[in-house]
């Protein structure tokens, strides 16, 4: 590593000078996911495609004229106009409960995007495995990037380690556990396990990341996100068995972003 | 006419702050960074100048430490949409560490531990507006804030407020950094609402 010229740490090429556009994005449908999490279904015409991984700006405006904006990871795959994101609901939250609960079909707020060229994987440029570790609702990017994998019918070896308090908190439980070809995904409880789970409930570990992980000398690309303490553990620990700092990817969802 | 978002009211920042545009007010104060935490011992840590001639400055934490610090209470605007009021820092302003330093340069390109980079004007350095921090809220700044030591330039978007700072290189070119080589705007005023390129 030699920070000093910032080798192995180049986010990508400067390709866009244009403003980003905002765009009125509308409501189609919505898909619970959990108890606290909302899949927003938008139709946002014009849209021009995203990478996985990528966010977008969220901008709601009142009558009154006040307006605030969040970012969200996209969930799904690129698909023409549709956009999905999904929302964590933050109970005292300013934006995401009117998302999560009131925001209804026909309304519309404004996105802007794709944003962020770093915590993205590249399908056509990218042939290594991929690591994915997901803390809680950090698994949305990360999803993106299965279903991106997916629909491309990519070959690449992916494994998904990914956390969650209990099994109600899942989101995606359905698609992912029917799964895909090559994709190997490991859920870890940290609170209750289901019956039957091959491994007892508890936070993650340098262990578990060795067991359903990729070996260093695999050299994978590595996309950690969630809460920040997941993901400065989470990090610590990958660097700790000898994969590349350059190779791991951060994201964080905090509890603010409400 | 703005899209208006049927039933959605809001919240207003607290009294007697204002939000540049686009920004929410929090309390905590998230982290966010690209990779993994370096974690840079102090005994390790340096921290240099190049001009565009070459000329190095350098000090290490026992030289950086004895300069004169400053507390700036400033806020913070994140360009991930958060804004921060009244955060009160500890660090050596960068009038005082670019004092003895001869240089023609407009631009000045920041590196990182770990390899992160961010480009600025060098005058927006100077004049009491930024500050090589290594105290947050009365204490050491913790790794996860960019510790041993950061920058700290609170007018910019706080990527611009590197963490983990080793160096300032002064440059006659602007170079884009690592997020404005992503996207991201080259100078970022929240008030101008400069988040990416072309904003």
């Amino acid at each position: 590593m030699d920070p000093g010229t910032g080798a192995g740490m180049a986010a990508g090429t400067r390709t866009r000078e244009l403003p980003l556009r905002w765009r009125a994005a509308e409501l189609s449908a919505r898909r619970t996911e959990s108890r606290s999490a909302e899949t927003l279904v938008l139709r946002v015409p014009g849209w021009p495609g995203h990478l996985p991984g990528q966010h977008v700006d969220v901008r709601l405006t009142a009558e009154d004229g006040y307006s605030t904006q969040r970012s969200y990871s996209v969930a799904s795959a690129p698909d023409g106009d549709r956009v999905e994101l999904t929302v964590q609901r933050v109970d005292d939250g300013e934006v995401s409960p009117y998302l999560a609960d009131v925001f209804s079909p026909g309304d519309l707020v404004e996105v802007r995007g794709p944003v962020g060229g770093w915590f993205v994987w590249r399908p056509r440029e990218q042939a290594e495995p991929v690591l994915l570790v997901a803390g809680g609702s950090g698994i949305v990017p990360l999803m993106a990037m299965v279903r991106v994998r997916t629909a491309l019918g990519s070959r690449v070896p992916f494994r998904l380690l990914y956390s969650v308090r209990e099994p109600a908190d899942r989101l995606y439980a359905a698609e992912l556990d029917r799964g895909a070809p090559g994709l190997d995904t490991t859920l870890l409880y940290t609170r209750t396990a289901p019956p039957g789970a091959g491994r007892a409930a508890g936070r993650l570990t340098p262990q578990d990341l060795v067991a359903w992980g990729w070996p260093p000398d695999f050299e994978p690309a590595v996309y950690v996100c969630g809460p920040t303490g997941f993901v400065e553990a989470a990090a610590a620990f990958l660097v700790g068995l000898g994969h590349a700092p350059e190779r791991i990817r951060t994201e964080r969802f905090g509890p603010t972003g409400g | 006419m703005a899209i208006v978002s049927r039933g959605f009211h809001g919240r207003r920042p607290t009294a007697g702050h204002r939000l540049p545009p686009g920004q929410y007010e929090t309390h905590d104060f998230p982290v966010l960074s690209a990779g993994p935490t370096p974690r840079v011992p102090r005994d390790e840590w340096t921290f240099t100048v190049t001009t565009e001639t070459g000329a190095r400055h350098t000090w290490d934490w026992a030289r950086f430490t004895a300069l004169p610090t400053q507390e700036p209470t400033v806020d913070l605007h994140c360009v991930t949409k958060w804004s921060k009021f009244g955060t009160h820092w500890s660090g050596v302003s960068l009038d005082e560490l670019l004092a003895d330093v001869a240089t023609a340069a407009d631009f000045a390109l920041v590196h990182c531990y770990g390899g992160y980079t961010t480009n600025l004007p060098l005058a927006d350095l100077l004049d009491g507006r930024a500050w090589i921090a290594h105290g947050y809220d009365g204490g050491d700044l913790p790794a996860e804030h960019g510790g041993p030591a950061r920058l700290l330039v609170p007018h910019l978007y706080l990527w611009k407020s590197a963490k983990w700072v080793r160096g300032i290189e002064l440059r006659t070119e602007d170079e884009p950094g690592f997020w404005e080589s992503a996207g991201y705007h080259d100078y970022g005023d929240p008030w101008r609402e400069q988040r990416y390129q072309g904003d």
